[in-house]
């Protein structure tokens, strides 16, 4: 990290824009309030983190090679299912799309920073004590929290001392959440450079605004749900307890009223990395900008009356499993639209696939599978078979990892050589892509199988007759965990040297954002002066 | 983009290949043995065949154009980027598949939350982690919690190898017994934590949530064992209390009910 840190700092000084370097040693990153110092360290916290859940996920991966149980008790494997999905969720992905957000929409905007840079400080620092306080509760007596990272009472309300410690950290982790978005949109309101009117912005950058609202909208929704289980489980009421006039149903109304916007806050970014990477390198403009505009919007209110297609089997009424169906299948509308939309940019485009291509296309086949099996599931019947099964395991990992995963993949692919001013190793990243792309698909694929054939998901273990697949998808999951050292690797030699990036780094990004006029590395301080943007140019 | 799918296509067959004598590489849902399960079924396969087709002609556009417009061919880019014509397309079709697909989807449906006309009625309870059958309207009541010998088999260290044990984790002292083409009301409520009672081969799965009831219904048209587990996770061994209901001849069935009350 250092050697950017110099190489920063130089280019700063040598562009003239550097008013005062960032200060030395530990106290630069404790109290930075630079938007790329800022968003490196969310990017590397969340790389810390995906390789932390990753190790939970080895651990499922290797109880379930074989049917028996081999290695860990059943409450353990319960708090590594838990916890994996707790810290991939708001450990890894958001975290990495924030960090991408801090270092990328100053630059695409033409901000000098993001708008509250000592709160985007304090936002950061929120989620490095939310993650301690996680990590803590694993070693409390009774365990860490085991009830799946849906928390569902009453069966959460039986944690121990491991409850209070998730729940406060949920709440700092919400906290931090709601900073950064509110962060985010009132950089994007307020410090545009002249020119730039919103139908002028980048997709990163528009897809961000509306999942800074989304996530302004609900956070505060989850904080009040795991509030109610503190005070359930602590101080004698009884919300979701039908002892006591409650309802655990209640619970679930409430959890997916936020967990449902919450898949959008996660994928939403990954759609504009999605159509800034194609342009790029297909070398022509997004088609239907404006509609991509609109199909997110679309999604993104949708996402508010879907809440219950996660819950059909817990007894609705008729008029309400119909509502709900309806709706969810609505959404694959807008999502269709995209999906066309990016087909239409790559169609009589000049395509060639370096790293970032790589990952954007495989995001284009692999996400559009995850929305297949989605809308599957929203036929109700069905879901009443596929509903906490293997098949909604597969489901959701494959719009997650090859999904938004990958879409952050491609993004780091993309701007690294930006951020560190050095192009990292192209055949390394290549057969990073490959190794990922087709272990992603032996680990999650067959899962799909599995869950049709009738294997409930969150179980050690399983009937023989699930046995062989079972040990496809895990040889899968080893493949893929081992091939993320490469990930790793390949981001620490390019932040130490490498070959020297240009401006604009790719062939096909001129005339693709504000961010590919500012030289590489982006000096420490950039655009003082707003830029000049004439309207509707800087749109991919 | 072929590559990856011709790699994983590679990677299974090879798995496939190396498979052991045991195999059972299920890849589909089961039809089961009741008229919803078959409704579902179908559903189902209408379902899959629909995203099937859309994948066929989505993809073959995406490879086409990935294999077609390379920069390294020198193809030179096209200068549109919108066409109000083709997006009202893509918009107007898809609804209309959905309307194709949700219509069969809303008359099964409305026929699984139809519980009417049922001759027997079995409340079945959860607990952490058994399951308790009454037979409401005969007075006969029983739990049912996985076989001991499997129990044992399962623990860490236990030395005994699953494939040895036939219907590993699915097997339980005192199943649940069923008169086979009756139509059974089922009612599901659980004692402790939210349980999900669960037979895959009759179409249905149910929560079973403390303090309150929920209704499922099911006709087994076939005799036999059909066997199914907890769907919601609900603790330590949550993995360990599986469903097994055995569909017997009425007259069968109408023996071991008298003999069973006798016991009681």
């Amino acid at each position: 990290m250092s050697a950017t840190t110099e190489s920063l700092a130089h280019a700063g000084h040598a562009n003239g824009h550097d008013h005062h370097g960032p200060a030395k040693g530990i106290r630069r990153w404790l109290t930075t309030t630079n938007h790329k110092d800022i968003g490196t360290m969310y990017l590397v916290f969340s790389l810390i983190m995906f390789l932390i859940g990753g190790g939970m996920a080895m651990v499922i991966r290797a109880e379930l090679f074989v049917p028996g149980m081999q290695l860990v008790d059943p409450g353990f494997f319960n708090t590594m299912t838990t916890v994996h999905a707790l810290i991939m969720v708001f450990g890894a992905v958001m975290p990495a799309t924030v960090g991408l957000g801090n270092w990328m929409i100053p630059l695409q905007i033409g901000a000098p920073d993001m708008a509250l840079p000592r709160m985007n400080n304090f936002s950061f620092w929120l989620l490095v004590a939310a993650f301690s306080l996680l990590i803590l509760s694993l070693f409390m007596p009774g365990g860490g929290p085991a009830s799946g990272w849906t928390l569902y009472p009453p069966l959460v309300l039986q944690t121990g001392d491991a409850l209070p410690l998730a729940i406060f950290a949920i709440h700092l982790a919400g906290a931090s959440s709601i900073m950064g978005a509110i962060n985010i949109i009132v950089t994007i309101m307020n410090m545009r450079a002249p020119g730039m009117t919103l139908l002028a912005m980048p997709m990163f950058v528009w897809t961000w605004l509306i999942t800074a609202y989304l996530l302004i909208a609900v956070m505060p929704v989850f904080a009040g749900a795991v509030t109610m289980l503190l005070t359930d489980h602590f101080f004698g009421s009884t919300f979701f307890s039908a002892a006591g006039g409650g309802d655990p149903v209640l619970y679930q109304h409430i959890f997916w009223f936020f967990g449902h916007p919450e898949v959008y806050i996660m994928i939403l970014p990954a759609f504009g990395i999605v159509s800034e990477i194609i342009p790029t390198f297909a070398r022509k403009k997004l088609f239907g900008y404006d509609s991509m505009v609109y199909a997110t919007a679309s999604i993104a209110f949708l996402s508010f009356i879907v809440w219950a297609h996660h819950m059909f089997t817990v007894g609705m009424p008729l008029a309400g499993e119909m509502f709900f169906m309806l709706a969810t299948m609505l959404i694959a509308v807008p999502t269709g639209v995209k999906i066309f939309n990016w087909t239409a940019t790559m169609w009589k485009g000049s395509i060639s696939f370096e790293p970032p291509m790589l990952f954007a296309l495989a995001f284009l086949f692999l996400f559009t599978i995850g929305g297949f099996s989605g809308l599957m599931m929203s036929i109700v019947p069905v879901d009443f078979q596929y509903h906490d099964t293997y098949f909604i395991v597969a489901h959701f990992h494959y719009v997650l990892v090859p999904g938004a995963v990958f879409a952050i993949m491609g993004a780091v692919y993309y701007w690294l050589p930006k951020w560190t001013g050095h192009m990292y190793d192209m055949r390394l990243a290549k057969l990073h892509f490959w190794l990922s792309a087709i272990f992603v698909n032996v680990l999650f694929f067959p899962q799909h199988f599995l869950g049709l054939a009738g294997m409930p998901r969150r179980i050690p273990d399983y009937a023989t007759q699930f046995a062989d697949w079972n040990m496809v998808s895990s040889v899968g999951g080893f493949g893929f965990g081992l091939s993320q050292l490469l990930f790793v690797y390949l981001i620490w030699r390019c932040v130490r040297g490498g070959e020297k990036a240009s401006a604009v780094v790719w062939d096909g990004a001129r005339s693709h954002g504000l961010e590919w006029t500012v030289p590489s590395p982006a000096p420490y301080h950039t655009f003082d002066e707003p830029p000049a943007v004439r309207g509707g140019e800087m749109h991919s | 983009m072929k590559s990856p799918k011709r790699a994983l296509a590679g990677g299974v067959a090879l798995l496939l290949a190396a498979a052991p004598a045991y195999a059972a590489w299920n890849l589909n849902l089961r039809v089961g043995v009741t008229p919803l399960s078959r409704d579902i079924y179908n559903l189902h396969m209408i379902v899959l065949w629909v995203c099937v087709a859309i994948a066929v002609a989505v993809f073959a556009v995406m490879i086409y154009s990935v294999a077609t417009f390379r920069h390294s061919k020198g193809s030179t880019p096209a200068k549109f980027d919108h066409s109000t014509t083709a997006e009202v397309i893509w918009t107007i079709i898809p609804v209309l598949i959905l309307v194709f697909m949700a219509i069969p989807a809303a008359r099964t449906l409305v026929a699984i939350e139809d519980s009417s006309g049922s001759e027997l009625t079995i409340k079945v309870t959860g607990y952490q982690w058994k399951w308790q059958y009454d037979y409401v309207e005969h007075g006969v009541s029983f739990f049912s919690t996985l076989a001991r010998r499997h129990d044992s088999a399962r623990q860490v260290g236990s030395g005994v190898d699953p494939r040895t044990i036939d219907n590993y984790l699915l097997e339980v002292d005192n199943p649940l017994v069923v008169p086979q083409g009756v139509k059974v009301r089922v009612l599901v409520t659980a004692a402790d934590v939210i349980h999900a009672w669960w037979v895959p081969d009759f179409g249905m799965k149910k929560d079973a949530i403390p303090g309150f009831i929920n209704e499922m219904w099911f006709t087994a048209e076939k005799a036999g064992i059909y066997r199914g587990q907890c769907a919601e996770l609900c603790g330590r061994d949550h993995g360990f209390m599986p469903v097994v209901v055995e569909v017997k001849p009425r007259p069968e069935f109408d023996a071991w009910l008298a003999a069973r009350k006798t016991t009681e």
